[in-house]
């Protein structure tokens, strides 16, 4: 039986008060519900105080580079479907530099469950404006306030029919981990966006300021219908929705790929007699 | 001068004249003829001027010629652009349609309407030239149906008409009779690689289209399924390397190949293999630059680049074959050596050779090693660190899942265990970890080979894909009494001076040959071993080097 004692305790780097604290716990809590081990788990992380998070449990880890968390959560997981691949980082790293491959990974819908720390703000380099700022919020690098909209990930992957769309709150530690656990054990792409304070750099979007408006989804919401999702995905203001939002069916990237049932390529070897043959037909 | 042919065939893009190229150059190789194909041809699917050359010859040969024997001109340009290429006695095969001086040069003007469809210019064209060449009618409508399938019932109609009617000539140039040996396959370079990383071990490999480098991928995919291989269009060339960088961290040799633009994205992957200590083979098939540059055309003027690309400090390894045969034993090695120094190893490559079809005798995948990172996995060890300080600098690598050994690497400067460290004093230890794996690169180095004579007057010296051009070149001086010879570097770096210095040292002129304007690889040798060439040549206006062009260098520069 795993516990939670297993993924261990570990001096962080973080800001007293950091909302990054409880999405390690819940992450904690969400891989125990799991069944899951630290062997059987590989966290690739981009850059930014968020992406230092796997550090801090035992696991295996890749912490990359600064945005590109998800094209290394794909190669990985193509690489050795048996692993349960989690990518973890901030909604800069995540939705700024590497909003390219947050686009690609929802099309790919890879088997990778994303958790994205979303704080509106940039930490590690001081309190630049994320993708995900509101207009009008204040930096030193934004001194007349954000010109451009945010950019609303949630809304997004549910316009590009993501496998599973969920929005937590760092607030809400059980009902996010409940969000964790059901991204990973869902067969396709899950975006786990969680809101979270940044106690340094962003004084507008404060714990208390999530806490009046993060609202859970009645029981009676159905995240099978795509319509409702928009609507709801869409929700940013005084009432901010959390929950599963959206999931689907869709088949995973990898059902695309008999080899990986069989024998994926970190257990590959090579068929020299196929081989053989592959080059004797270009005489 | 070896015995050779060479057919030159000119028209539009869209007219079919690679499709000529293909029938001919398989049909040559399967009578038993070396080849070397030169594809020179613009960016962009229809119109243009593009060229196709197949050299032939009963003889071994290397590199292509700037000659032609016989020009097959799908429109009238082709043959105003390119009569001045045919050699003395030379042949143009043109459609009676159009007009064109042929200048005294005999003219082939096929009455292609009455031959059959128009249309069919271009198989008939084949059947003309193969006819022409002495080639069996059997043997081209067979390499006819192998390149556009059988359902084409007027091409072989079309393609026998091309043989009749060229009989009927009475003209032809055929080729001395090849002497029987062991079958042969027809290659060019990018699918050599293609088939030497697979027979090597690879399992994963990404990329971003991109011309010259995609065809190692389209090689790789058209055997994929049966090979296992797992191969993705990635969204840009940062995905492709960063994917398989986390494809190769979790136990699958994984490769990309791109072009210099491409690899320009790739840069920040370049370093992050050098810090996690992750294994990556990047092919980079070079083409003019800066910027886009002459996408369809060839240089070598990324060896700087690469050799330089990532930031900060740790070793690397450039690998630049000179022939497919090379490619194919490069591709692996490369892996195998990826694998032995835990980061990223180079294959330099160009248009020229990713695109020249070659006869070769077919590659023996039992004669390269794979690699399975799986079985050199560590044992289940208390404490198991990914980045333990050891002498050789390699630290025993775990794969995630295979054992219960947690790996945790990490693109920050990091603790033995993976872990993010901002102490100095190990982080200057773990920058002398990562360097002391230079050694096992200089002692895995590649030595340059020489051609010819060991005691020169005139030695070229030249590096990738333009072996086979100072290689002739070199024979032809010999021909005239002149003791020449070439050195080959099939590895750019590390440079092991020890191996050629002694005899860049004893040869009377040493002249550098490289496709790029200012010398990357002579400069260099320079910095490395102090060695400063007597002169240099160098081709940079997107054609390959070619023996004639060096000789004219020589010749201009009062070396010879």
């Amino acid at each position: 039986m795993v516990c939670i004692e297993d993924f261990g305790r570990f001096e962080t780097a973080w800001c007293p008060g950091c909302g990054n604290f409880a999405i390690l716990e819940a992450m904690k809590k969400a891989l125990v519900a799991s069944g899951l081990a630290p062997r059987d788990v590989l966290f690739v992380s981009g850059i930014g105080q968020a992406a230092k998070a796997p550090h801090y449990l035992n696991a295996n880890v890749f912490n990359g580079l600064h945005g590109r968390a998800l094209p290394a959560a794909t190669g990985a997981k193509l690489a050795n479907p048996r692993l349960t691949v989690i990518a973890e980082s901030g909604d800069g790293c995540t939705y700024g530099e590497g909003g390219n491959h947050f686009l690609a990974a929802v099309r790919r819908n890879i088997n990778v469950t994303l958790v994205v720390h979303d704080n509106q703000v940039y930490g590690l380099t001081k309190g630049q404006a994320s993708p995900t700022s509101d207009e009008g919020f204040v930096t030193k690098t934004q001194p007349h306030g954000v010109f451009s909209a945010p950019f609303n990930p949630v809304a997004v992957a549910v316009a590009m029919h993501a496998g599973f769309v969920a929005r937590g709150f760092s607030g809400e530690i059980e009902a996010l981990a409940g969000l964790i656990a059901q991204g990973i054990a869902h067969p396709g792409f899950a975006l786990v966006d969680v809101l979270q304070p940044c106690v340094s750099f962003n004084k507008v979007n404060t714990f208390n300021w999530y806490r009046k408006r993060c609202a859970p989804l009645p029981p009676e919401y159905d995240p099978t219908d795509w319509d409702a999702a928009v609507n709801t995905a869409a929700e940013w203001g005084e009432r901010i929705p959390v929950g599963v939002i959206y999931r689907n069916d869709r088949p995973c990237f990898e059902s695309h790929f008999p080899v990986l049932d069989t024998r994926p390529p970190a257990y590959g070897s090579v068929d020299r007699d196929a081989l053989r043959e592959i080059i004797k037909a270009m005489g | 001068m070896e015995k050779s042919v060479t057919i030159l065939i000119g028209g539009e893009a869209g007219q079919g004249l690679l499709t000529v190229g293909q029938i001919l150059s398989k049909a040559l190789v399967r009578s038993g003829y070396h080849i070397v194909v030169t594809q020179d041809y613009m960016s962009r699917i229809r119109g243009g001027h593009n060229t196709f050359a197949v050299r032939a010859s009963a003889s071994p040969i290397h590199a292509p010629r700037e000659g032609a024997d016989i020009l097959i001109a799908f429109d009238a340009r082709s043959v105003n652009e390119h009569i001045r290429n045919l050699n003395d006695g030379g042949i143009i095969v043109m459609d009676a349609e159009e007009q064109a001086d042929c200048q005294g040069f005999a003219c082939l003007r096929v009455p292609a309407a009455s031959l059959g469809k128009p249309a069919l210019f271009n198989i008939m064209a084949a059947g003309i030239a193969g006819a022409l060449l002495g080639l069996d009618d059997g043997l081209l409508e067979k390499c006819l149906r192998e390149e556009v399938g059988d359902s084409l019932q007027e091409g072989g109609e079309a393609l026998r008409a091309g043989c009749t009617w060229a009989r009927g000539t009475g003209i032809s140039r055929s080729l001395a009779s090849p002497s029987p040996a062991t079958p042969r396959i027809m290659v060019h370079g990018n699918e050599a690689l293609a088939l030497g990383a697979m027979a090597g071990g690879l399992r994963f490999a990404s990329f971003y289209p991109m011309t010259p480098g995609t065809s190692v991928m389209l090689a790789l995919l058209s055997h994929a399924d049966r090979m296992g291989l797992i191969v993705e269009q990635a969204e840009d060339e940062i995905a492709a390397v960063n994917m398989a960088l986390g494809a190769s961290f979790a136990g699958a040799p994984a490769l990309v190949a791109t072009s210099g633009g491409g690899f320009a994205l790739m840069a920040e992957g370049v370093s992050l293999a050098g810090m996690t200590e992750t294994p990556i083979v990047i092919i980079v098939a070079q083409r003019p630059g800066p910027a886009t540059g002459l996408p369809t055309r060839t240089e070598q003027g990324d060896l700087n680049f690469v050799l330089h690309a990532g930031h900060g400090e740790f070793p690397r390894a450039l690998l630049a074959p000179g022939s497919p045969e090379q490619c194919f034993k490069l591709a692996a090695r490369a892996l195998r050596l990826a694998e032995q120094s835990q980061g990223p190893v180079f294959i330099l490559t160009d248009q020229f050779l990713a695109d020249s079809c070659r006869a070769v005798e077919p590659f023996d995948p039992g004669s390269v090693q794979p690699v399975y990172p799986r079985e050199s996995c560590p044992a289940d060890e208390a404490g198991y660190a990914r980045y333990a300080f050891t002498e050789n600098g390699v630290s025993p690598r775990a794969l995630p899942g295979f054992s219960g050994n947690l790996v945790v690497a990490d693109s920050d400067e990091h603790t033995e265990d993976g872990h993010i460290t901002e102490n100095l004093a190990v982080r200057a230890r773990m920058v002398e970890k990562r360097l002391r794996k230079s050694d096992i690169l200089r002692k895995e180095c590649i030595r340059p080979v020489c051609l010819g004579d060991e005691d020169p007057d005139i030695l070229l010296v030249c590096w990738g894909s333009t072996l086979g051009a100072a290689r002739e070149a070199a024979a032809e001086l010999s021909s005239h009494g002149i003791k020449a010879a070439t050195l080959h570097f099939s590895q750019v770096w590390p440079l092991v001076p020890e191996g050629f210095l002694p005899l860049l040292e004893r040869s009377r002129k040493v002249v550098i040959v490289e496709g790029n304007a200012t010398g990357q690889f002579a400069r260099l040798l320079r910095r490395e071993c102090g060695f400063v060439p007597h002169a240099r040549v160098s081709r940079y206006d997107g054609l390959p080097l070619t023996p004639e062009y060096i000789l004219r260098e020589l010749v201009d520069e009062g070396i010879v």
